[in-house]
């Protein structure tokens, strides 16, 4: 089976900067990857690199057979990124963000019904704009809308910071069902204890490059 | 370019300085000094003065080669930005072509809308006309320094590159937009047909020899600034180099 | 999906939003309300004005858009959804259709309000039989200054922190719309004796710089927006 991610030396440069100088990494179907590091690590970067959204400056960049290196546009759409932003629309409600955001994969009613659902969402916060909820809330409406996608990569940065803590519970749950669906998921967190707990793999970044270390349980 | 060994290797680079003459930019540069020279002695001497504009008639030894250059430029800039969205000829080259010839334009056409000016005020009593030519310029002249902020953006060489070639393009169709509506807008202009008569041979010959001038003095600027322009892109992948190696060292201090 | 539908949810969405926040309707259309009676101010004639006023409708729209399209982006860029929508792999040929047919209905709001305070504020007078001529106008035009807008935003925005240079960018670009629409509706108006059949060619021109952008805008906008 191909990897899902294969990294081999991949430079990546944000304003003059190399955010990643040199990452290699391979993530097989199925896994939950840990991504930790110090802040400023490139921890980021290297999301945002596998969702297409960072050009490959060097190096060789593979993430679900697609070549990233020559058109990175390629990999997108079977992505799903939750960044440090939450990609909402702050004057829509819940339901009308998710709704959205289903609907540009073309998921049906229910499908999207039971993503509010699966986050907690469905009730009265699924009317509120967006813009009053809570950080927190908030967040679990962003995953709420990444589930909606059906993405076959996951990549999350800092997704449990500001989750209470069945938000966090649902957050797990909802990744672990998702990579025994078939899914792959990497999770950047300095949540050590917990995400160390989900995760099938840790993985340390440093100055922008990767130290592979132990398989965790 | 020269990778460096290892990363120390990096460190010990010297910076990138190397001149950007040639022989072929040497003899250009002289025969455009010559031309320029010659311009100046059959402009400001030799030719006549005009029956009507008497001496003002020499500015526009200045302006029609100026305009001429800066059109040419600006159809440079459009085929260069052209080559570079073809895959098949896509280089960075013709991105800095396109943007060392879109630096030249601005500054001729700058001259042009200065010394057209002043060849209006002396000869026709007005600094300034709505007519289709001179309005068109004056919105090329804004769309190009637009269009050299839109190169300052940032991001990779390649994401400047399209970004630019595209705005490039899009200016390009539109001059005749501008072009036909400024002139259904003013439909007459009188100087337009007093300017084109009663040229005699030797300010002809004059006028010829300005725009030959102009066009190798072109053709040197362009060439001077391209390479200069793949120096500073040189500087800055050189600069990620030592970023990188720098980077490196700090992960391997942890 | 294709482009077509992505468009239809893209203008959806953002129509929904405007519908939600309410800032066209609150801020920019008194922005333009003002603009007029600014010019009223300013140039103080009122024969002037009812013979420019063709000229000050197209100039306020002008500014105006600038704001909406810094709007129309400001939304997206807020909270990163931009960025998401290219994750999404969501086509951009789609957005861009999308925004701008959003647009397209927030200049035409914003037109009808500066063309009621032309005549309210400037006595311009409309006529029968420049009716048709007047709608086409606003028709192509409006058309035509949403493509330029969404493109050009969407430049501006995918280069963080550059909102200034949407201004400097879109004016020049927009030369021609303004030259043509001013000229158009005072055909339609009959400012200055002219009459509907002159305006008619510039109806032309309008539709093509319309197509130019339609088609340029969606082959481009994917690039544009890329960072």
């Amino acid at each position: 089976m191909d990897p899902v991610v294969h990294l081999e030396g991949v430079v990546a440069v944000m304003g003059g900067f190399p955010v990643l100088a040199g990452a290699d990494l391979t993530v097989e179907q199925g896994e939950i990857v840990l991504l930790r590091g110090p802040n400023g690590a490139g921890k980021t970067s290297l999301l945002r690199l596998c969702a297409g959204l960072l050009p490959v400056e060097r190096g060789a960049a593979r993430v679900l057979g697609c070549d990233l290196a020559a058109d990175r546009t390629s990999v997108r759409n079977r992505v799903g990124l939750l960044g440090h932003a939450n990609g909402l629309y702050a004057d829509l409600t819940v339901r009308d963000n998710v709704t959205f955001w289903g609907a540009t994969v073309g998921a049906s009613g229910d499908e999207i019904a039971a993503s509010l659902a699966r986050m907690g969402l469905d009730g009265r916060l699924a009317t509120v704009r967006v813009g009053r909820l809570s950080a927190g809330q908030r967040r679990r409406t962003a995953l709420a809308c990444l589930v909606a996608r059906r993405a076959e990569l996951w990549l999350l940065d800092e997704p449990h910071a500001g989750l209470d803590a069945a938000g966090r519970d649902e957050l797990d749950a909802t990744l672990r069902e998702a990579a025994s669906a078939g899914a792959t998921v990497m999770v950047a967190s300095h949540e050590l204890e917990r995400a160390g707990a989900l995760a099938t793999r840790v993985v340390d970044v440093v100055g922008g490059r990767v130290r592979p270390r132990e398989e965790a349980s | 370019m020269n990778q460096p060994n290892s990363d120390t290797d990096v460190r010990q680079c010297t910076p990138v300085s190397r001149p950007t003459g040639t022989t072929f930019t040497r003899g250009l540069g002289i025969a455009a000094l010559v031309g320029i020279g010659w311009l100046v002695v059959f402009g400001m001497f030799i030719s006549p003065n005009d029956r009507v504009q008497k001496k003002g008639v020499r500015i526009m030894y200045i302006h029609v080669p100026s305009a001429w250059l800066a059109y040419l430029a600006f159809i440079v800039t459009g085929i260069a930005s052209a080559a570079y969205l073809f895959k098949r000829t896509r280089s960075l080259t013709w991105d800095r072509i396109a943007g060392a010839s879109a630096e030249v334009g601005v500054l001729f056409m700058g001259i042009t809308l200065v010394s057209g000016s002043l060849w209006g005020r002396i000869s026709w009593g007005t600094y300034w006309t709505w007519d289709a030519r001179l309005t068109t310029t004056a919105f090329l002249f804004v769309t190009y320094i637009g269009y050299l902020a839109v190169r300052d953006l940032g991001g990779t060489h390649q994401q400047r590159a399209t970004r630019s070639a595209i705005m490039a393009l899009l200016a390009v169709l539109e001059v005749p937009l501008v072009h036909f509506s400024v002139k259904w807008w003013r439909p007459l202009h009188q100087q337009e047909t007093v300017a084109e008569g009663k040229l005699n041979g030797l300010m002809l010959f004059s006028l010829f020899v300005g725009i030959i001038a102009f066009t190798l003095l072109y053709v040197w600027l362009v060439l001077h600034r391209q390479r200069v322009l793949a120096m500073q892109d040189l500087v800055d992948d050189r600069g990620l180099d030592v970023a990188l190696a720098e980077r490196r060292a700090e992960g391997a201090q942890v | 999906m294709t482009a077509w539908k992505i468009a239809r949810l893209v203008a959806a969405k953002d129509l929904r939003i405007e519908a939600r926040s309410r800032v066209v309707t609150n801020q920019v259309l008194p922005f333009a309300a003002l603009v007029m009676v600014m010019f009223a101010f300013a140039l103080d004639n009122d024969d002037v004005l009812t013979r420019v006023a063709p000229g000050l409708v197209w100039l306020a729209t002008m500014f105006s858009m600038l704001v909406l399209v810094q709007r129309a982006f400001a939304v997206e860029t807020a909270d990163g959804a931009l960025d998401a929508l290219q994750v999404a792999g969501v086509r951009p040929g789609g957005i861009f259709l999308g925004k701008a047919m959003a647009l397209a209905a927030e200049l035409a709001a914003l037109e009808a309000v500066l063309l009621l305070g032309a005549i309210v504020l400037y006595k311009a007078q409309l006529r029968g039989p420049g009716v048709p001529l007047l709608l086409a106008t606003f028709v192509a035009a409006t058309i035509g200054l949403s493509f330029v807008g969404t493109l050009y935003g969407g430049l501006a925005a995918g280069a963080k922190g550059r909102e200034t240079l949407l201004p400097l960018l879109m004016l020049p670009v927009v030369a021609p719309v303004l030259i043509g629409a001013t000229r158009a509706t005072e055909a339609a108006l009959g400012t200055n004796g002219a009459s509907p059949s002159e305006g008619w060619p510039w109806i032309g021109l309008l539709t093509l710089f319309a197509a130019l952008f339609g088609v340029g805008g969606t082959l481009a906008f994917g690039s544009l927006i890329d960072e």
